[in-house]
């Protein structure tokens, strides 16, 4: 039995990790191809790459989760074994999942404490984990309270925490996997801050997004992963945008952009004095008057959490509106279930995909019935019909490039922007008559944002009433005929595209309406 | 050496043998026993073994045993993939053998009609026990297991109320011992026997065409697909169109339907009568419970129960024949099957934990604190 690296109990700091040749084999898709990557003290790394390219497989080998078919890790030139978290966290790396592992009844600083290693009694002392935490939070400007309950956070601030939890246990090296998905844009900006001072501190950082103007901005060098091959590793320094999509996708990318002139069409989507409660029960929504015509795109724009996840869940029946009224092709839809809305033609991109998007247990044939798995084409009689699910799953996954071994394949295998193509794959293909899309392009590559885009703007073509729901300002710009700012669970204005330009939408989104 | 079990216990196909791994490990330890208690082990499982496929009425004993026992697994399929812990099926079959019998006892009627008559009525029988606690769960919220748990009891009481009193068998009310059975059902509504002298009747061959129904209803009917997508997400499912609880209703009647059916057989296919001894399991023979581990120990898949029933079939036939040959006590046996149980229900727990494991690759030392707890998901991204 030899001694792993792991458990010796004082350990250099990390001054260049390297992994060699690393593969990592599933059922059906190799999703690392001899894999050579390095960070050094210090730098941030970027790694960039398509959907399913294997970004996040090679960072759950680093840390641990998964075990490489072949390969090995070195750090200051020695070789390791990581088998399991432990190993990777008593070597010096920390992992921040997209997916956060706080327990929410619990506080910041007993989150912390929770599952500390040096913890030798049973009593972990919480004070002294309290004022820990505020020294770092502090040094890296990380600003939460300690007492706070992590239900109580904002998903930056949870974001945080983690960072923070990582800090704690003595990490040298962290390994960011999307970190800047979920967050806003002014959060984004305070967790670049972050990024520097983590650096300044001789932190080095592994930082995967899907946004290169992140890469551009905080990054030291990047390498690129390309069907689960390194195809580039080279210094940030004089790459462009372009430089980078190119590539990751192998070809130039162009986000195409609203040119034709609505085609006004009747009124499908109403809202009349809508209220709703969010999930704590507060008043989410106050009262929106909104409307979409057929054959336009109403994008939605507003700091996150000021009512637009709640306003796409009352349109689609899935919260109940406490007061108002909503209209779907003229008939009123308040307080009826999704089934029937289904029925009137609407469609649904939700924001939270692992929860409401997709059935992960589920394969992805099964994943594109989930909708219409009760009706023509997919079943008659009660009954499935396997045959042409199959047909058409094929072509879906064909029509949308989702990188899957076969259509049998549990959907929570794929790859996260793989398993938004899927929701997009089983919306987009109803030919809906209404179509809400929150966070359409959450976590997708550029190369999909470019498909999404058009494929939004084909909708409208087809005189679609398109509702778009999206974080992204530069989205709801390039893709909107109106712009409705939301703020405080009101719709604050509604611009022609003509008008909508950011100081304006900026100043509504902050709640004041210039005069 | 530590090598190797790390391997083998990442082999995914070993998911598959878990069950069997189980088994196996019951076996070790009950062998362990007794040597403790100066049997040899081997004497014993001999006894046992031919106790359970020996000849051809100790075959015929084990299906006897193990058709409750799918019948009652096939219900468990389903409502598990729903996620519904129905832990009634004891009352359900209790009260699905109450009313057939009663039907049976009532009507005078040719058998062609009333013996499917009867069964069809222990059937719906059983559904209505079960879909009062599903009613209980789907719209007023209340925990199914508690509330499955207390309809077994009532059930019991109804049925030592009933057999003692209401439907006695007029010649007992006479007798001195005053037995709590019924009379017996008329020659002509029996199950026909398939293998005289044994008792095997073809119930067995209602409970193996029910397992392919069940089959298929999971698996091609948008039904079972509603009802395996509320298992596994109801959010996602709602968002589907799905009516969350209303499948949980269904889940539930289903389950307790086939436990009914298994009441109304063990009468017309067995025993011609209704009897117990009196205690909580003295008519089912604690098949409202051993049935759900037949159907963990299938996979909770209907076609898998029907292996595992014959295992347990045996399990419980030959115990009963290694108890006579070694005189081990009695209370042996019933360890031996709470250990078969145990690591059965374990193993099954063991999976789904890895299988979501796997899935997530989130094994962080803070997740399994956090399964305990409420955990704070944010949309994954990646
Ligand atoms: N646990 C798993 N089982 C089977 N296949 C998997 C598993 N995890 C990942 N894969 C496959 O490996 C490939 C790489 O996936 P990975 O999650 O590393 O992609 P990614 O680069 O992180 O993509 P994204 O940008 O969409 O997050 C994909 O084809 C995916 O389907
Ligand atoms: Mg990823």
């Amino acid at each position: 039995m030899s001694q792993s690296q792991a458990t010796l109990p004082l350990r250099q700091k990390i001054e260049h990790l390297e992994m060699r040749g690393i593969t990592k084999i599933f059922p059906g898709v190799v999703a690392n191809d001899r894999v050579d990557f390095d960070v050094r003290e210090g730098e941030v790394h970027a790694l960039l790459g398509e959907n399913g390219a294997g970004k996040s497989t090679l960072m759950k080998i680093l840390y641990g989760l998964y075990e490489p078919n072949e390969g090995e890790i070195r750090i200051n030139g020695q070789p390791v074994r990581i088998r399991s978290p432990k190993d990777a966290i008593a070597l010096g790396i920390g992992m921040i999942h997209q997916h956060f592992m706080l327990v929410d009844t619990l506080t910041v600083a007993e989150n912390i404490a929770l599952g500390l290693p040096s913890s030798r009694r049973f009593i972990t002392d919480l004070d002294v984990v309290a004022r820990r935490t505020l020294e770092l939070a502090e040094t890296y400007g990380l600003h939460v309270d300690p007492e706070a309950y992590i239900w109580q956070l904002a998903v930056g601030q949870r974001q945080r925490v983690e960072i923070l939890k990582a800090l704690y246990r003595g990490a040298d090296l962290f390994i960011l996997d999307e970190p800047t998905a979920v967050l806003t844009p002014q959060e984004v900006d305070e967790f670049m801050g972050t990024m520097r001072q983590m650096t300044r501190e001789r932190h080095s950082i592994i930082f995967i997004t899907h946004k290169l103007h992140e890469v551009i901005a905080t990054c030291d060098r990047v390498t690129v992963l390309r069907n689960g091959r390194r195809v580039a590793s080279r210094p940030v320094d004089g790459c462009t945008k372009l430089d980078l999509a190119r590539l990751m996708v192998g070809h130039d990318i162009v986000l195409p952009k609203i040119t034709s002139a609505p085609k006004q069409g009747e009124v499908r989507l109403q809202l009349q004095e809508v209220h709703a409660l969010s999930e704590r029960g507060t008043l989410a929504l106050r009262g929106v008057n909104l409307q979409v015509r057929a054959g336009e795109i109403v994008g939605v724009a507003g700091v996150s959490g000021n009512g637009q996840s709640e306003l796409a869940e009352v349109i689609t029946g899935l919260r109940r509106v406490t007061q108002g009224k909503i209209f779907v092709n003229g008939q009123e839809t308040t307080g009826k279930p999704p089934a029937d809305l289904l029925q009137l033609g609407m469609a649904y991109i939700p924001e939270e995909r692992m929860r409401d998007g997709i059935i992960s247990d589920f394969t992805v044939s099964e994943n594109v019935i989930l909708r219409n798995h009760n009706h023509a084409p997919y079943a008659r009689r009660g009954f499935l019909l396997h045959r042409i699910i199959a047909e058409i799953t094929d072509r879906l996954i064909r029509l949308f490039d989702i990188r899957t071994p076969s259509r049998l394949t549990p959907a929570g295998n794929l790859s996260g922007g793989n398993i938004q193509k899927v929701v997009l794959a089983r919306e987009l293909s109803r030919t809906p008559k209404v179509l809400i899309a929150a966070q359409p392009t959450r976590g997708v590559d550029i190369g999909a944002i470019e498909f999404i885009h058009k494929n939004l703007l084909d909708q409208r073509e087809a005189g679609a009433a398109i509702l778009l729901i999206s974080e992204d300002l530069d989205e709801v710009l390039s893709l909107s005929d109106r712009v409705a700012v939301m703020y405080e669970g009101r719709i604050m204005d509604i611009l022609d595209a003509k008008d909508a330009e950011r100081g304006k939408i900026g100043l509504l989104m902050a709640g004041v309406r210039p005069e | 050496m530590k090598r190797f079990f790390a391997r083998v216990l990442n082999a995914r196909q070993l998911d598959n043998f878990l069950p069997i791994v189980a088994a196996l490990a019951a076996f070790v330890i009950g062998a362990g026993m007794l040597l403790l208690m100066g049997t040899n082990p081997l004497t014993a499982y001999r006894a046992m073994f031919s106790g359970a496929f020996g000849n051809q009425n100790a075959l015929a004993e084990t299906i006897v045993k193990a058709v409750p026992l799918l019948l009652i697994g096939l219900g468990i399929c389903i409502s598990f993939r729903a996620k519904v812990m129905n832990i009634g099926a004891e009352g359900q079959m209790i009260v699905g053998g109450l009313i057939s019998v009663a039907f049976g006892l009532a009507v005078d009627w040719p058998g062609w009609l009333a013996l499917p008559l009867g069964l069809l009525i222990g059937f719906l029988g059983g559904a209505a026990w079960g879909a009062i606690p599903g009613i209980l769960k789907a719209y007023f919220n209340v925990n199914e297991i508690l509330s499955t748990v207390m309809m077994n009891a009532i059930a019991v009481q109804l049925m030592n109320y009933l057999l003692g009193g209401p439907l006695m068998d007029p010649q007992q009310a006479q007798a001195l011992g005053k037995l709590p059975e019924t009379a017996r059902l008329n020659e002509a509504y029996h199950l026909a026997r398939l293998l005289p002298p044994t008792r095997l009747h073809a119930g067995v061959l209602i409970a193996l065409a029910l397992s392919f129904v069940v089959y298929v209803l999971l698996f091609h009917t948008t039904l079972g697909y509603r009802i395996r997508a509320v298992g596994f997400n109801p959010f996602a499912s709602r968002y589907g169109g799905i009516r969350v609880p209303q499948q949980v209703v269904i889940a539930l009647l289903l389950s307790g339907a086939f436990a009914g059916l298994a009441g109304a057989i063990q009468i017309y296919g067995l025993n011609y009568r209704m009897i117990t001894d009196g205690s909580p399991t003295g008519f089912t023979g604690g098949a409202g419970f051993n049935g759900i581990v037949t159907a963990l120990f299938g996979g909770l898949h209907p076609l898998g129960a029907i292996p595992a029933s014959f295992f347990f079939g045996a399990l419980l036939v030959g115990a009963n024949a290694m108890q006579r040959v070694t005189q081990v006590p009695s209370s042996f046996v019933t360890v031996l099957n709470g250990m078969v149980v145990i690591f059965v229900v374990s193993a099954a727990i063991w999976k789904e934990l890895r299988e979501r494991q796997r899935r997530m690759a989130f094994a962080t030392e803070t997740s399994r604190l956090a399964e305990l707890a409420s955990v704070s998901e944010t949309p994954p991204q990646g």
